[in-house]
């Protein structure tokens, strides 16, 4: 017998929280806006959990709700899908999502001046963002999926303009909204062609139906591989990776909280989970995954080293965040779907708590936050620079913090990958060292050393409330311990809990897919690649000890020395301005001279308009005898029309 | 003897229609007995009595009676049912909006709501009737009530013009109707739409007289849904008329005439299908192509959502000329879907109306986010619906429709028709252009009747729902399906 389940109600809680703030809100006090955020969060997050844990003996669950569309042959219901794979986002997203909405009340309480009325807003977007995440990760098709994606989109866009009133805000979401829509041009176009292939859009008949197909040769562009490109292409403008990755340093102009939840911990996810969803498709198409592999690789370094020279902390952040995805692209690439998941889970918690950690940090300084203007918080803010420095290990992938389990994973994969395997996992190497530098400059320029902010701003730094600390601690633990349930073998024979949990999902895969790497070597090859990148990831640290807090004015001399490099990095490899020449430019001449000027003033307006509107006017110049009252003239047209269709069928027949 | 014209059964067909009779005398009874203050219990009472007349209806859908009666004149099927849940809902919504218009205007009587019933009536009739004669009858009961309610401002010389002109045309239309039908009378021995087709079919084909009947029917029913080149009485009366009954016949009339001329050409004229497809196609790109036309330089919003109700009609023609399952399904949901946004826009232009303000000028409109967002916003939704935009019901409307001649092969139509709605889309935004870009021109907020707001709940709920989740609306519509057996 089927049991009972409420999954429906996980999405639909949010919902009802955003509906109830967003209509009501204004009329709401303060504490009654938060209570509703928090309570719709956190029962649909305990609902996850319950559902999760009396379910995952009978996973999969599919619950068929309705039919939602139906044209033709194309049926959309609204089906929600609980099985490995969506629980593990399920639960990352909800319990991620709760300590971020706990955190967000503390953070939020500053609101007031020209944003009123921004703290219930903020509160209806947040829910809105939860809603459309988790029915991205719940649906049981490609179309209900969709919806979620660009409903995170929506919110996206919502939530880094939350400021509008600043300049660069508003264009930050323009800027995201738009490069969204390139990636999204390409998903629907996947989406599409997987109609057209399969018939359906639903996950189990397609994936039955393509792993019964051969494998695509490699070099080679089949059916399936251009269907996965294109589903990549989505996922490049989703999940921030070359080329589609510039929206999201923008997008920092958000409340922190935003940057935490949709910037770094779950929606820029979401390209992932939909290319581990659809490993099959992606497994059978060996020339998409080595592109994705070398794509995510190049993203991993190429951010990783703009990391290095920024001065904005949460601009650093977003950098980093692009490089990890990059590890996660990277994982999918290679085939290890479930060490991208576990690193997507590891990178949630420690990646959500930098940012929170910033937050916390940016409210001691008053919204400042370049970190040269900082210096020896530690002793003004002790638990948020114990958290952050958590945070830091796990992310440089220090041993026992969750970070180096499941980088460590997905650097063994690579390595093991027939094609290119060991370049791909040079190039991850040293990004991990770039990792263990840029977190590290932070950490000792920001919270170490001297204060460089004046005397007033040092009076003003304070740690924050309790509200904002419990969900940094909480996120400490998760930093430190999720990653003890994958624990490489050569470590007290290991643990595989995590794969274990994820087998059935990637079970065709690993099957008949290339992901089938032979793990050869041994496991003493194993360590000693750990060894490996533990070592850079210290030295990383120490270069970082050496440059920022031994010396300081080492850090300007470098700067001098290596003036070309060093205005290469801050500037971004001019990509902005290059993105701006090759494409923007362009358009806008196009649309000013040739669609305004031209299309709509001329064409439109003058021709169209004010042509119709000039023939209409003489037409009507002549109708108006007939329009003007005279029954008469009307009844004539009667007639005439009557003697029309009459000569119109004598002529035709 | 009696019993050789009556069955029992027929009293039962027609329970709703006796039911919004009943109420049509009571609210004129009833309204002899009411002070001036009170005379809002006359909405009242019809609202009570086409819930009455729903429920009714709603249990002669599941009781599944023997639905044909009166000597075969009455086909009650469910065809006819979904047509006659429309007009309820429109004249429902209509009678929640006319309460605060009429008081304004001066002339809150009874009769007003007794006539709209009664009109109500005949459209029930129009969609039952298998007959010839009996749809005769409805319809003229039908539009004589409606010529009545055009006029319904006395002292207003413009209302009068227009139900005069109304009222003479749509005379002269019926003749030509008639005459018609006195043909396929004297053709076929018969007024029955399903002999009629019989004998129409056992003629050689091109037969002249057969021809002209056709033509002649074409003719008088165009005029009724404001066909090119039938429609000029229609922005006369659309601008002339009280705005609460020019909502009234932009909707239910329009549907009930649309499903009288499905009777009749689907089922009563398919065997002269190869005549009457091209004659109708070639008069749905005109409908379209003017009403969009000409709605681009009207300054009156009556005057342009009277031609944009022209353009509409030429969509709806699609439907009857593709004459499939889609097409039917498409035309059924469409006046549905047109019943609630149409209704919507058109309780924004009656709640304009204020004591100083006519308020049916676009440029009345200006600044409207700033004075009302409310009511700016919901314009907003419904003139997004009738553009056709999703994710609102106006989208599945024209979906179905448009994909209804793609599927019987008639490409230049959709595409017309597409072009068409992209035309329409430049004079709906002229009026968002004036509601958001514009500066206001005065301070002077719209206060709502808790009737308008109640109509503008109701069609808004049901603009955004039918069009993101269209689902159980289609399958409803599918019950007009049952024309084709």
């Amino acid at each position: 017998m089927e049991p009972r389940t409420y999954l429906w109600l996980i999405p639909i809680l949010p919902l009802l929280g955003a509906t109830l703030n967003g209509v009501l809100g204004r009329r709401f006090s303060r504490a009654a806006v938060s209570a509703i955020a928090l309570l719709s969060t956190g029962l649909s997050c305990a609902l996850a959990i319950f559902e999760v844990v009396t379910l995952s003996d009978v996973f999969p669950i599919i619950e068929r709700h309705f039919t939602w569309i139906q044209a033709g042959s194309l049926r959309v219901g609204y089906d929600l899908l609980l099985d490995p794979l969506s629980s593990v986002m399920v639960l990352v997203v909800t319990v991620v999502g709760l300590l971020i909405h706990i955190y967000s009340v503390g953070y939020m309480a500053h609101e007031e001046g020209p944003n009123f009325g921004g703290f219930y807003r903020f509160f209806s977007y947040m829910n809105l963002f939860m809603f459309a995440m988790l029915t991205l990760v719940l649906a049981n098709n490609y179309v209900l999926m969709f919806v979620g994606w660009e409903g995170v989109g929506l919110c996206s866009y919502l939530l880094i303009g939350f400021y509008f009133r600043k300049q660069s805000a508003s264009d930050a979401g323009k800027k995201a909204f738009i490069t969204n829509r390139i990636g999204d041009f390409g998903l629907t176009l996947g989406l599409f062609s997987l109609f057209w292939m399969f018939g359906t859009l639903d996950y189990q008949p397609i994936f039955a139906r393509a792993a019964a197909m051969p494998v695509e040769p490699l070099h080679q562009f089949g059916a399936l591989t251009i269907i996965t490109l294109l589903l990549f292409i989505g996922a490049t403008g989703k999940s921030a990776q070359i080329p589609l990755y510039v929206w999201l340093p923008d997008a920092m102009e958000g409340p922190t909280p935003v940057s935490a939840l949709i910037h770094a911990a779950t929606m820029v996810t979401a390209g992932v989970y939909m290319m581990a969803r659809s490993n099959v498709l992606f497994s059978h198409a060996p020339t998409t995954l080595l592109i994705v592999a070398v794509i995510g690789a190049i993203t991993a370094l190429f951010a990783g080293t703009m990391g290095l020279v920024q001065r904005d902390m949460k601009r650093i952040l977003a950098y980093s965040t692009i490089s990890q995805l990059g590890y996660m692209f990277l994982a999918c690439g290679v085939g290890a779907y479930a060490a991208g998941i576990f690193h997507l889970m590891t990178h949630a918690f420690f990646k959500a708590l930098l940012f929170l950690a910033a937050g916390s940090v940016m409210h001691a300084m008053r919204g400042e936050l370049d970190i040269f203007k900082m210096g020896g918080l530690r002793k003004k803010m002790a638990t948020t620079y114990w958290t952050f420095l958590i945070a830091s290990l796990a992310i440089a992938g220090i041993p026992g913090f969750s970070g180096f389990f499941s980088k460590d994973e997905i650097l063994w994969r690579a390595f093991n990958s027939p094609e290119y395997g060991r370049l791909l996992w040079a190039v991850g190497w040293i990004t991990a060292g770039l990792t263990a530098l840029y977190m590290f400059r932070i950490v000792f320029v920001a919270f170490h050393g001297e204060f460089r902010g004046g005397d007033e701003a040092w009076h003003h730094a304070h740690e924050s409330p309790r509200v904002i600390r419990v969900p940094l601690v909480l996120l400490a633990v998760g930093a430190l311990l999720a990653g003890y349930v994958q624990v490489p073998k050569f470590i007290f024979g290991g643990v595989e809990k995590f794969s274990d949990f994820l087998a059935p999902v990637f079970a065709s895969t690993t099957t008949h897919g290339v992901a089938e790497t032979a793990v050869n070597g041994g496991h003493h090859l194993e360590l000693g690649l750990t060894a490996l990148s533990v070592l850079i990831a210290l030295a990383g640290i120490g270069i970082a000890y050496l440059v920022f807090r031994a010396k300081p004015e080492r850090a300007d001399l470098l700067e001098q020395k290596l003036k070309p490099l060093h205005s290469l990095l801050f500037h971004k490899y001019w990509i902005d301005e290059l993105y701006s020449t090759l494409f923007i430019r362009p358009i806008q001449f196009l649309s000013t001279w040739v669609l305004w000027k031209i299309v709509d003033l001329f064409v439109i307006d003058g021709l169209g308009v004010n042509g119709s509107g000039f023939v209409v006017r003489g037409l009507g110049r002549g109708l108006r005898h007939l329009q003007s009252g005279r029954v008469r003239a009307y009844a004539g047209w009667v007639v005439l029309g009557a003697v029309l269709i009459v000569a119109f069928l004598v002529f035709k027949v | 003897m009696f019993n050789q014209y009556f069955q029992p059964n027929d009293i039962l067909i027609i329970y709703p229609e006796l039911l919004l009779a009943l109420f049509a005398m009571g609210v004129m009874i009833i309204d002899l007995f009411l002070d001036r203050a009170w005379k809002v219990l006359n909405a009242f009472t019809a609202l009570v009595g086409i819930a009455y007349a729903a429920y009714a209806l709603y249990r002669l859908k599941s009781n599944a009676l023997n639905l044909s009666g009166y000597n075969h004149a009455i086909l009650n099927d469910s065809f006819a049912i979904y047509f006659q849940f429309v007009f309820l809902i429109a004249t429902a919504l209509v009678i929640l909006i006319s309460a605060r218009y009429l008081s304004i205007e001066g002339e809150n009587r009874g009769d007003y709501y007794a006539l709209i019933l009664l009109s109500l009536i005949g459209m029930n009739f129009m969609v039952m009737g298998i007959d010839l004669i009996t749809l005769y009858i409805a319809l003229e009961l039908m539009a004589v009530s409606e010529y009545i309610l055009v006029g319904y401002l006395r002292t207003n010389r413009q209302s009068n013009e227009a139900a005069m002109k109304f009222f003479l045309l749509g005379a002269f239309s019926s003749g030509i109707l008639l005459y018609g039908i006195s043909l396929l009378y004297g053709i076929s021995g018969s007024t029955d739409l399903r002999v009629i087709a019989q004998r129409l079919a056992e003629r050689p084909s091109h037969d002249p007289i057969a021809l002209v009947a056709v033509v002649t029917l074409t003719a008088g029913l165009l005029f009724k849904i404001g066909g090119v080149p039938f429609h000029q009485w229609l922005p006369d009366a659309y601008e002339g008329a009280p705005s609460t009954i020019t909502t009234f016949i932009s909707v239910a009339p329009k549907a009930a005439s649309f499903a009288l001329i499905l009777r009749i050409f689907i089922v009563g004229l398919k065997p002269l299908e190869t005549s009457w497809v091209p004659v109708l196609s070639v008069v749905c790109v005109l409908t379209m192509t003017l009403g969009n036309i000409t709605a681009i330089s009207q300054s009156n919003i009556k005057r342009l959502l009277a031609y944009s109700s022209i353009a509409h009609a030429g969509y709806l023609l699609l439907g009857l000329i593709a004459g499939n399952e889609y097409g039917i399904t498409g035309i059924a949901i469409y006046f549905l879907v047109y019943a609630f946004m149409n209704i919507g826009i058109w309780t924004l232009v009656v709640a304009m109306r204020r004591k100083d303000l006519i308020g049916d000028q676009i440029q009345d409109m200006a600044g409207m986010i700033y004075k009302n967002p409310g009511a700016a916003v919901l314009m907003l939704v419904f003139l997004l619906s009738l553009a056709g935009i999703p994710p609102t019901a106006g989208f599945i409307g024209k979906y179905y429709l448009f994909a209804s001649v793609i599927q019987t092969h008639h490409y230049v139509l959709a595409v017309i028709a597409v072009l068409n709605a992209a035309i329409s889309l430049y004079y709906y935004f002229r009026v968002v252009v004036v509601m958001f870009m514009s500066e206001k021109t005065d301070e002077e907020k719209m206060t709502l009747s808790p009737g308008v707001l109640t109509s503008l709940a109701v069609t808004l709920v049901f603009t955004l729902l039918i069009g993101i989740y269209p689902e159980p609306f289609i399958r409803f519509a599918q019950n007009s399906l049952s024309l084709f057996q």
